[in-house]
């Protein structure tokens, strides 16, 4: 365990729950979602016809899940700039904190952050969904961990790129949401033309959006193997990307 | 003579095509505040980063406490203390936080932590966040935070620039503290009477280069040796009486004001001998004495505020 990890992650979990709009648009925007597109859902077709069909059992939770993940990487970008700028970051490197430790403490928080509000929405959204024996919601958890640590190291690519603060969550929205559009969630990946699927398909959220929503089917993590190696390739290629790259004043 | 504790020789560093810092040597010895004096853009960060291992430099050799700063970053961070240039922390990270994490980090007890807090006036800040801090506060933090571990160097980069002259007065106290404790200072400033007031020795740097590097009085004496006392007097026979004061060099009259120069130090002794021997009524007398920015106007051409 490499000193001060533990501590400085103690520090920024609090120093994150400090600021209001953060931690309530971070955290609690997702849980809304989900719950008003619930209780729209339930308005709509009240007698389960609605409430039963594939979209509002698989695809809107998997939407939800989606947006805690990228909700957790736009804090991370936005965390990460204002560091930068304010000269946070050079800051704790001057000290014995190794640098990996520091974005690992970063990395960590966001982790256990996602793993809240997942746990959040589904407390909360029980109501209106029917989630019951037949989901694997730890698996579920599990594979939504997987996918946000690995959008995190695109995350870190953006913060590397991204001059200022200002611009940090803009610019994060602005490279995450298209890959949203794009990662089957919204149209089939069968139904886009040739060149939207070949960008589909070196996009992460794509294989994403396939994990999540075989998982919460219940599908067996071997017929998913291939999405997490996409994951990994990505955390891989970005992780050593943005170590070259990232810039730390 | 004392020991050397940093040792920078022909030290050269190059961003792009921007020579930074050109050809730069100097030793720091232990026990001593040393300032590395000049205008925003000089090169004084750069140098003082380099020599924290911050930054890699590009050419010559830099050793501190006989160690290479690059290299040997991790042993040197345990023995050196070190506060940036417009360095923050987080917004809302506690003040008693901020010390622990940093207790933790350099493997100091929290004792330790409370009582720099406790000499520096920060007690009653213990729970603030960082951010509601005044700016002397703030460097107070960070000057807790650089004593942490018991440090043998101190690096100090322009720890007073934007704060009240107040403020600044109690920083000066507490940075001869730190050299009254036994530890060497490292500082750069670009306010000349900081560096007047609090070092020992000083170098001027000025566009990548050392002009010139003494103690500041012997800086003054070498540079800007003319001195003035400017005195008011009725006396018709005034400026005859300091003409003939053999270290004066010239006397001007002007509305009733005369002012009085020369090049040697006895120069107000002599004139303030003149006026109780000849008993010269005088209504104002005041000496108008070199400074330190005026030794930077000599010797860059410029002033530092340009």
């Amino acid at each position: 365990m490499p000193r001060g990890l533990l501590h400085l992650t103690w520090i920024e979990i609090k120093v994150f729950f400090r600021e209001p709009l953060g931690a309530i648009g971070t955290v609690l925007m997702p849980v809304l979602v989900f719950v008003l597109l619930g209780k729209v859902g339930s308005r709509l077709a009240p007698n389960s016809q609605f409430t039963s069909s594939n979209v509002f059992r698989i695809d809107v939770p998997v939407f939800a899940a989606i947006l805690i993940s990228l909700n957790a990487v736009l804090s991370l970008v936005a965390i990460i700039a204002i560091y930068r700028e304010g000269g946070i970051l050079k800051r704790l490197r001057a000290t014995p904190l190794r640098a990996t430790t520091i974005l690992t403490s970063h990395v960590i928080v966001k982790l256990l952050l996602t793993a809240a509000t997942l746990v959040l929405t589904i407390l909360l959204g029980k109501r209106y969904y029917p989630v019951g024996a037949d989901v694997p919601l730890v698996a579920f958890g599990l594979a939504l961990i997987i996918t946000t640590w690995s959008i995190l190291s695109v995350g870190f690519v953006i913060a590397s790129i991204v001059p200022t603060a200002r611009f940090a969550q803009p610019v994060g929205a602005a490279v995450l949401y298209p890959m949203l559009a794009l990662s089957g969630l919204f149209v089939p990946f069968n139904a886009m033309s040739p060149t939207l699927q070949k960008i589909a398909s070196v996009l992460p959220l794509t294989y994403s959006v396939s994990l999540l929503r075989g998982i919460w089917r219940g599908d067996a993590w071997s017929a998913h193997m291939g999405d997490i190696g996409a994951l990994v390739l990505v955390f891989a290629v970005c992780t050593a990307l943005s170590a070259r790259i990232f810039r730390w004043e | 003579m004392p020991r050397p504790v940093i040792q920078v020789s022909n030290f050269t560093k190059t961003y792009r095509d921007f020579v930074a810092v050109d050809d730069v040597s100097f030793n720091v010895y232990d026990g001593e505040i040393f300032g590395l004096i000049g205008p925003n853009g000089a090169g004084k960060t750069t140098t003082m980063e380099c020599v924290e291992g911050l930054r890699t430099p590009d050419g010559g050799r830099i050793s501190v406490l006989g160690l290479d700063p690059f290299r040997d970053v991790h042993m040197l961070q345990q023995r050196v203390g070190v506060q940036l240039q417009e360095a923050q922390l987080q917004k809302r990270i506690k003040v008693k936080e901020a010390v622990k994490l940093w207790c933790v980090l350099y493997g100091r007890k929290a004792a330790d932590g409370e009582r720099l807090l406790e000499q520096l006036g920060l007690v009653e800040k213990r729970n603030a966040w960082f951010m509601t801090l005044s700016g002397g506060q703030k460097q107070r933090l960070f000057i807790v935070l650089a004593l942490i571990n018991d440090p043998e160097v101190v690096f100090l980069d322009e720890l007073t620039t934007g704060l009240d002259p107040q403020s600044r007065r109690a920083i000066w106290e507490l940075v001869r503290g730190i050299r009254e404790r036994g530890k060497t200072v490292f500082l750069t400033t670009h306010l000349m009477e900081e560096a007047e007031r609090l070092c020992d020795r000083v170098a001027i740097i000025e566009r990548g280069r050392i002009v010139d590097m003494d103690a500041p009085e012997a800086l003054i004496r070498r540079h800007c040796p003319e001195r003035a006392v400017i005195l008011s007097t009725d006396d018709p026979t005034a400026e005859t009486r300091f003409r003939s004061i053999p270290s004066v060099d010239d006397v001007i009259v002007k509305d009733g004001r005369i002012t009085v120069r020369g090049s040697q130090t006895d120069l107000v002794t002599e004139v303030i001998r003149c006026i109780s021997e000849s008993g010269l009524q005088v209504t104002d007398f005041r000496t108008v004495l070199p400074s330190l920015e005026d030794v930077f106007l000599k010797v860059t051409g410029h002033s530092i505020r340009d």
